[in-house]
Parts: C-alpha cells; structure tokens; sequence
C-alpha cells in the first residue's frame, strides 16, 4: 500500500486513520477541558448559521421557533470546529498545489453540460433536501457516520445504511453513463 | 474561549486531513455512490476503525460515557433516505461542503445556500415532524453491543475483520 499517491494525495487509509486519532485526542481533550464530552459533528451548525441569518431580518420569529430554541442559535465548539474545516482544507490545498478553482465538478459537466445555473440548481435542491433529512435524522455523516459508528450506536448504523443506500439508488440513474474522473 | 479555540484546533485538523484524502471532491463523492471510486468509504471506514478501539477504552477505563443519538424510527429512516436523495445531487455533505470552498471548489458555495435553506425550512416544519415522523418509535439512545446482548469487544473485532476484508475486496476490484 502506498502512503502518498501521485498528486501529493495521502492514502485514503492513511488520513482516515489519522482521522480516528483526531477524534480520540478531540474526546480527551474537550472531556478535560470543557464542561462535557464532544463529539464531531458538523449539521447543527447549520442550523445555527440559518438562525443567525434569519435573525437579521426577523429576530422575533427566530425567538418564537421551537427548533431554534431547541438547538440554540450560538457560536460553539462546533460552529468554530466548523470554521476550522474552511481552514485546514486551504492550508492543505494551497500548500500542496491541489487548490484549482472550478466552475462546475467534472462528473456533473459530463452528465449536464458547464452551465453554473444548472449546477446551482441542483446543488441548493439538493442541498435544501439532503439538510432537512439530515436534520430529521438527527445527524449527517460527521455525526452519525463518524462519531455514531465509532461508539457502535444502532441509530449511526441505521442511518450510514439510509445514507449511503438511498445515495445509491439515486446516483445510478441521476448520472448514468457520465466518466468518473 | 478555551472551547471555541480547541473546536477551531480541531476543525484545521480535520480539514487539513479530509483535504490531503482527497474525499473534499464532489467527484469523489458521486464516484461512491455510483460504485465507481471507494476513496470516501476507505477514509471513513478506517476513521471509525481507529477511533471504535479508543473510544471504548476511554469508556473502559471509566474516563467517558458514550453519546448515543436516539435511534428515532421514523426520523432515522426518513430522514436518512431523505439526506441520502440530496446528497447524491449536492455531491457533498455538511462537513466536506465547506472544505470544497476552502480548496477552490467555489461551486460548493450554492450547496451550503440550499443546506442552509434546508435548515431553515426544517425549523419551521419541526413541530409538525414532532407529531407525526418523529413521533411514531423510539427506541431510544441504544449502543448495538447492548441491543443485541454481546461484549463490545466482540462486536468491534468482528467489525475489523469485516471491515478489513472490504477493503482488500475494494483494492482487488480496483474501486
């Protein structure tokens, strides 16, 4: 197996793993240093970011609505865990040669063409769509994928299964005879 | 303040290293779901691989307790179906999203609009899904080792062997 591919790329393996090292050292850390135990996780913050923007123009209304109550609208560890994404991901790129700026992804442009309308069309339906169930499901990914699975809970298991099946099943016929690069 | 600087500590770290696997990339997203290119799943996969063992030795030795999300029938299920739809059309999920910005993807930008358009319409149907989805089961905040009565140690060595042996089936197939 190699640990670094051709384009400065790590293995997959590799990144991931270090990936679960992260995750334990984060437990540890926000165990000890905070008033309780985090998991990563990043769709909440969406929530968050969402209450903020609609406080500007209607503050009442976000006050009023029983989710923004639930989830808080606040800047927390993981609104800034969040934050930390965008820069860890430029630092990486910009570093590593890999930043390319794009119009529209490769797979999309040989399925639908370059248009940027198009392209956004889909990614704000799918957006909208994939940000409701994920808030349904009470988790994304992050947290249900990763930190889920990682503590073996049925719901992350049942919902990677969800996740990953419907993506299928979708993906088969969205983009049918398109090139992957 | 301490938590806000180790949540953005945490978050360059974890952007740093889903960028150098390279999982950031809507294309590598879609080329999962089309079978075509198991990047992110390998990355994923070997995340929870690693961290299952520590995190049940922390719990083992008493230092934490787990955090299971309550597995709401309805909400798992719908919901998940539903994130599963979008996603493979956004071709990202929340978290790589804005790590595909942060490397010049700037395409990405209008799937975190649609997300936070997402959130937003979810606030407003909450207390509709309250009554009806999310109210049908909940067998609440249940770990598989427990469900099913066996030693977690058990389950998590069969979880790497299974595992481990998807992974050689990916490198054979050359996915």
């Amino acid at each position: 197996m190699k640990w670094k591919l051709e384009d400065g790329a790590w293995s997959p393996y590799v990144a991931g793993a270090l990936v679960g090292v992260l995750a334990i050292a984060s437990v540890v850390a926000t165990t000890a240093l905070t008033d309780r135990t985090k998991f990563l996780g990043a769709s909440t913050t969406f929530v968050r970011a969402a209450g903020f923007a609609e406080q500007t123009v209607a503050p009442d209304h976000v006050a009023d609505n029983a989710y923004f109550t639930k989830e808080k609208v606040k800047v927390d560890w993981q609104f800034l865990f969040v934050i930390g994404i965008f820069l860890g991901a430029a630092l990486s790129s910009l570093t590593d040669g890999s930043f390319k700026l794009e119009k529209v992804p490769p797979t999309w442009k040989a399925r639908f063409g370059g248009s940027v309308g198009k392209r956004a069309l889909g990614a704000i339906a799918g957006g909208a769509v994939a940000m409701f169930g994920a808030r349904l499901a009470d988790g994304c990914p992050s947290g249900h994928g990763l930190s889920g699975i990682m503590q073996l809970s049925v719901s992350g298991l049942v919902a990677l299964a969800m996740f990953f099946g419907a993506g299928v099943f979708v993906a088969h016929f969205v983009y049918k005879g398109a090139s992957h690069e | 303040m301490s938590e806000l600087l180790l949540g953005l500590l945490t978050g360059v770290l974890f952007g740093f290293l889903l960028q150098k696997g390279r999982v950031l990339r809507f294309d590598k997203q879609v080329g999962a779901m089309r079978l075509m290119d198991m990047t992110i799943i390998k990355f994923m996969m070997s995340a929870i691989l690693v961290g299952m063992v520590g995190l049940y030795t922390l719990r083992a030795i008493g230092y934490i307790e787990l955090s299971h999300k309550p597995m709401n029938l309805g909400g798992v299920i719908i919901g998940g179906l539903l994130f599963g739809v979008g996603w493979s059309i956004m071709g990202y999920c929340p978290g790589t999203s804005v790590g595909a910005i942060a490397e010049g993807r700037w395409h990405a930008g209008f799937a975190i609009l649609g997300m936070l358009l997402g959130a937003a319409i979810y606030a407003e149907c909450y207390p509709f899904m309250l009554k009806t989805v999310l109210a049908w089961k909940d067998f609440g905040k249940v770990g598989l080792p427990e469900a099913i009565g066996v030693s977690p140690w058990i389950v998590i060595a069969l979880f790497w062997a299974g595992t481990i042996a998807l992974f050689r089936w990916f490198e054979r197939m050359k996915i």
